[in-house]
This record gives structure tokens, C-alpha cells and sequence, in this order.
């Protein structure tokens, strides 16, 4: 069966509905914790640190996170080489232009792919700025999320880079989860308008929450 | 009324195409897109060169014959089958492009005409019945619910002209796939071949070069008899109930 699934143009959307879903979930969560920031150094590193303590003492120290982080990462590989396979196809399929164009023609599938690369490119940047501390400006501290928090967007590139990629989640959500129920055959006429409700609700919401954060350390709420 | 006419001249499929410029004079605004271009080919024939190959059937807007993308709009400004398209629908002066449908897998043949027997093999992989048919049966001896014969009918009426096809920026069949196998999947004489019929088919589809869907909705803005985007979400739905069944046994 995941022959058929792999091999599938129907079947590979199945997988990017799936880990998109799984992203969205995950990123619903993080959204909601980087609130956090909003009550203070202490609050957030707490929370930063039980984040590592979950689930024990059934679990070890970091056994869940980095069981979250490994189901992550399936969810990002198997989301990026379909999308990758898929629009290599779709672009085969279409060799030659019409000479008459109309630009509206590709524009979800364009922001989809173009969104997709620049949250690719922000997952990694992402990941070395504020958890590795590879690209960190300043003195990264690990277990001080809070003060590497606030050193990441005291910097311009910091708080472009962000913007630009939380606007990308936004788009990105705003077509993908409407189109991940069309996918999963959940779709129908009476719950699309529901449906594209939802879709617009989450990415604003996502959109917005995320920004707060960067927002709230350029306006000197958080410092 | 009189146009200018930018359209694709392609002399075999190896050949390579370009658009060429022609006038026509002399349009009655009651012609069809069709008749248009019959009148320009009279002109062509006349002084000697070679006429516009187009495909062409019923010029009813019922056998999907008929293509041709028109100032970039497969099937042209309204939303009806070239045949059923009349020269009202464009002003006295305008410059019109024709180009051909264009998908790897609907290679040219000559001009505007395109090669679609990849739609001929996706309905020979499972757009059918197996149950003997004969003459018609009593119309009771198969009861169908009201909402299900509404919803293949529905989708019945996909004449295959591949306009969706020419729509998608990723030249996928999606549309006119989904629009067979929700209609023969819903009703009781469909239901013996429900899960091969959607597998085959899209697997088929796949095997033609077909692109994949990112739900853009190009298609069923063209579609002719207006088959609707959700007709791709049913099939979606078909195929993961079918490949879950396939997985059990
Ligand atoms: C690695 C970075 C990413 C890349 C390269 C990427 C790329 C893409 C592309 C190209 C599509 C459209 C594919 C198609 O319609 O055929 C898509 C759809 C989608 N993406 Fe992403 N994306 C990425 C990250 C994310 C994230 C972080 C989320 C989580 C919210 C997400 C959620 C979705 C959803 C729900 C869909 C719709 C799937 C469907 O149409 O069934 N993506 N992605
Ligand atoms: S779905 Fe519509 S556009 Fe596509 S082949 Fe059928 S009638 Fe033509
Ligand atoms: S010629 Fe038959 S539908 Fe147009």
C-alpha cells in the first residue's frame, strides 16, 4: 500500500496534506508558547525548560521533545520531497507557455512553491539561530531562550527574516489547510465556505501570534 | 466586423510552431468562433496556402471535438465549447491569439489540432461497466436515489473536450478523471469495479504525464458543462477509501 501511496500523484498530496496537517498542529502549539514571552524571563524559561522535563518520570529528560523533534523532522522530509517530486512533475506536464498569458492562472500554486522554499530556508535559519546558536547574534546561552529571543530581533536581519517568513506561513496556510480537506476527500459544496473560514482564521491567527513576539521586542514591551 | 488573428501555425508535431498574423474581414457577429475560422480558411485556400487545421464535430457543444485557447482562455471568453462561442462576444478591431491546447501529454499534431487519446486510454483503464447491458431495463428494476442519479448526472455530462487540461498551469487531468469516475462510482451498475475503476483510472492517469493537482481551479472555471472542483475532492476521497481497501486484504 504505501507503493501505491508513494507512486500516486493522488497519493504523494495524500503525504503533503498529512505533514502539513502535522506541521500546522505543531506549529498551533509553538505559536501558543511563544506567547509566553509576554510574562516575563522567568515564565518563559521555565516554560522552555519544562518543555525538556515532559512526561516524566515515565519519560527521560528530553525523550519527548526529541520524539516531537524526529516526528518533526518525517513530517518536513516527507513535506518537502513530495512538494519537490510533485512540482517537478507539474512543470514537465507543462513544458511551453501560451504565448497569450494570464498571470492569475498559477498564483496558489506559485505562492505555495515559492512560500514553501522560503519556510524551508527559515526552518534552517530558524533552528541554527535560536537552537543551535550557530548564527546567534550576540552570546547564545542555552537555557535562556528568553534573552536569545530578545537578542534575535534587537537585530534588522532578524526581524526581516522573521517577517517575511511569518507572512509566508500565513499564505501558505491559508491555501494548504483548505487544500489538505480537499485532498483528504473531507471537502465538499456545503463545507467549503467553512472550510476557507478556518483556513483564513488559522493563518491570521498564526500569522499574528508569531509576530507579537518580535513586535512586542522592537516596541520595548519584551527586553 | 474585422479582426486581426494571432494563431499558432505548427506543421507536424516534430516541427517547431509560431504564431502567425492574419486578417479577416467581412465577420458577422452571429458566426461562430468556428465559422470565423472556416471563413479564414476559404480566404487561405483562395490564395493558395496552407488552412488552419482545427478539430471540430457536432458544432453543437456536445462531443467535446472542438478546442482551441482564446486570449488564453481554453474554450475562449464565455463559458461554452468553441463551437458555441459567437464572434459577439469580441469587438469590431480586436486582435485575437488561438493557440492550441498545450500539455505533454496532448502532444500537436498539426496547428491546433492536439493528440488527446491519452483521455481515450484513461477511460479504457476503468471508464465502464462490466455488467451486460442490452436493451434498455425497466426503469425500476435498479432504483437510484434522487441525489445520486442528480450527482452523475452531473458529471455525466464531461463531454472530454480537455479544456481543463489546457487550464491547469500543471497540465493535470484531474477535472475530466474525476468527473468519469464519480459518475459511474455513485450509481449501483458502477459499483461492481468502485475500487479498481478509481485506482486504474488515476494510475493511468499518471502514466500519461499528466501533472499533478494543487487545487488552483483553473479547471472548472473552464469546463465547458461545469463540472465542479469538488468533483477532484470525490475522487481523492474514492481513491484513499479504495487504497485502504486494497491495503486490507
Ligand atoms: C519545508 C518547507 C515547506 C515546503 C518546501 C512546502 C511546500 C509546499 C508546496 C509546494 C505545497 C503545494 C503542493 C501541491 O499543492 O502540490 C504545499 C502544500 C501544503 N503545505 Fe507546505 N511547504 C513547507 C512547509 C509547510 C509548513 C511548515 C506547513 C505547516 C503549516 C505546511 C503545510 C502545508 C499544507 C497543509 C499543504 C496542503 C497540502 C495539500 O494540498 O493537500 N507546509 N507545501
Ligand atoms: S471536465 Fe469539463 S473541461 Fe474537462 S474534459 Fe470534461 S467537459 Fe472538458
Ligand atoms: S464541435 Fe462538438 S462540442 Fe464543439
Amino acid at each position: 500500500m504505501a507503493r501505491t501511496v508513494w507512486n500516486s500523484t493522488v497519493g504523494k498530496k495524500t503525504v503533503m496534506a498529512v505533514s502539513g496537517l502535522v506541521m500546522l498542529l505543531y506549529l498551533v502549539a509553538h505559536m501558543i508558547g511563544n506567547l509566553k514571552i509576554f510574562f516575563g524571563a522567568g515564565e518563559f524559561n521555565h516554560y522552555a525548560h519544562w518543555l525538556r522535563t515532559v512526561g516524566e518520570p515515565f519519560m527521560h529528560y528530553e525523550w519527548t521533545l526529541w520524539l516531537i523533534r524526529v516526528v518533526l523532522v518525517v513530517a518536513v522530509i516527507a513535506h518537502a520531497v513530495s512538494a519537490y517530486q510533485l512540482s517537478r512533475r507539474d512543470i514537465k506536464a507543462r513544458p511551453s507557455k501560451y504565448v497569450h498569458r494570464k498571470p492569475r492562472a498559477s498564483y496558489a500554486t506559485r505562492t505555495m512553491r515559492w512560500g514553501g522554499i522560503i519556510l524551508a530556508l527559515f526552518i534552517v535559519w530558524h533552528l541554527l539561530d535560536l537552537t543551535t546558536g550557530t548564527v546567534h547574534s550576540g552570546g547564545f546561552e542555552t537555557g535562556k531562550p528568553y534573552q536569545n529571543v530578545v537578542d534575535t530581533f534587537s537585530t534588522w536581519y532578524g526581524n526581516t527574516i522573521y517577517v517575511v517568513a511569518m507572512i509566508a506561513v500565513g499564505l501558505h496556510i491559508r491555501h494548504g489547510f483548505w487544500s489538505a480537506a480537499q485532498t483528504l476527500g473531507v471537502g465538499s459544496r456545503t463545507r467549503d465556505r467553512a472550510l476557507k473560514t478556518t483556513a483564513n482564521a488559522l493563518a491570521l491567527l498564526l500569522t499574528a501570534g508569531f509576530l507579537a513576539v518580535p513586535v512586542g521586542v522592537m516596541t520595548g514591551v519584551v527586553s | 466586423m474585422k479582426l486581426t488573428l494571432r494563431v499558432w501555425r505548427q506543421k507536424n508535431a516534430d516541427a517547431d510552431g509560431a504564431m502567425s498574423t492574419y486578417e479577416v474581414d467581412g465577420i458577422s457577429p452571429d458566426m461562430s468562433f468556428l465559422e470565423m475560422l472556416d471563413t479564414l480558411n476559404e480566404e487561405l485556400i483562395l490564395s493558395g496556402e496552407d488552412p488552419v487545421a482545427f478539430d471540430h464535430d457536432c458544432r453543437e457543444g456536445i462531443c467535446g471535438a472542438c478546442s482551441l485557447v482564446i486570449n488564453g482562455d481554453a474554450h475562449g471568453p464565455e463559458r461554452t465549447t468553441t463551437c458555441q462561442l459567437h464572434m459577439r462576444s469580441f469587438a469590431d478591431g480586436d486582435t485575437i491569439d488561438v493557440e492550441p491546447w498545450r500539455a505533454s501529454a496532448f502532444p500537436v499534431v498539426k496547428d491546433l489540432v492536439v493528440d488527446r487519446s491519452a483521455f481515450d486510454r484513461i477511460i479504457e483503464a476503468g471508464g465502464y461497466i462490466t455488467a451486460p447491458t442490452g436493451s434498455a431495463p425497466e426503469a425500476h428494476a435498479t432504483p437510484v436515489p434522487k441525489p445520486d442519479a442528480d450527482f452523475a448526472f452531473e458529471h455525466a455530462e464531461c463531454i472530454g473536450c480537455g479544456a481543463c487540461v489546457a487550464a491547469c498551469p500543471n497540465g493535470a487531468a484531474m477535472l475530466f478523471t474525476s468527473a468519469k469516475i464519480n459518475h459511474l462510482n455513485v450509481l449501483p451498475q458502477g459499483a461492481p469495479e468502485r475500487e479498481t475503476r478509481v485506482l486504474d483510472m488515476v494510475a493511468q492517469m499518471d502514466e500519461e504525464g499528466f501533472g499533478g493537482c494543487t487545487l488552483a481551479g483553473e479547471c472548472a472555471t473552464a469546463c465547458p458543462k461545469g463540472i465542479p472542483l469538488t468533483s477532484i475532492t470525490g475522487m481523492n476521497k474514492e481513491w484513499l477509501r479504495a487504497t485502504r481497501k486494497a491495503g486490507r486484504r
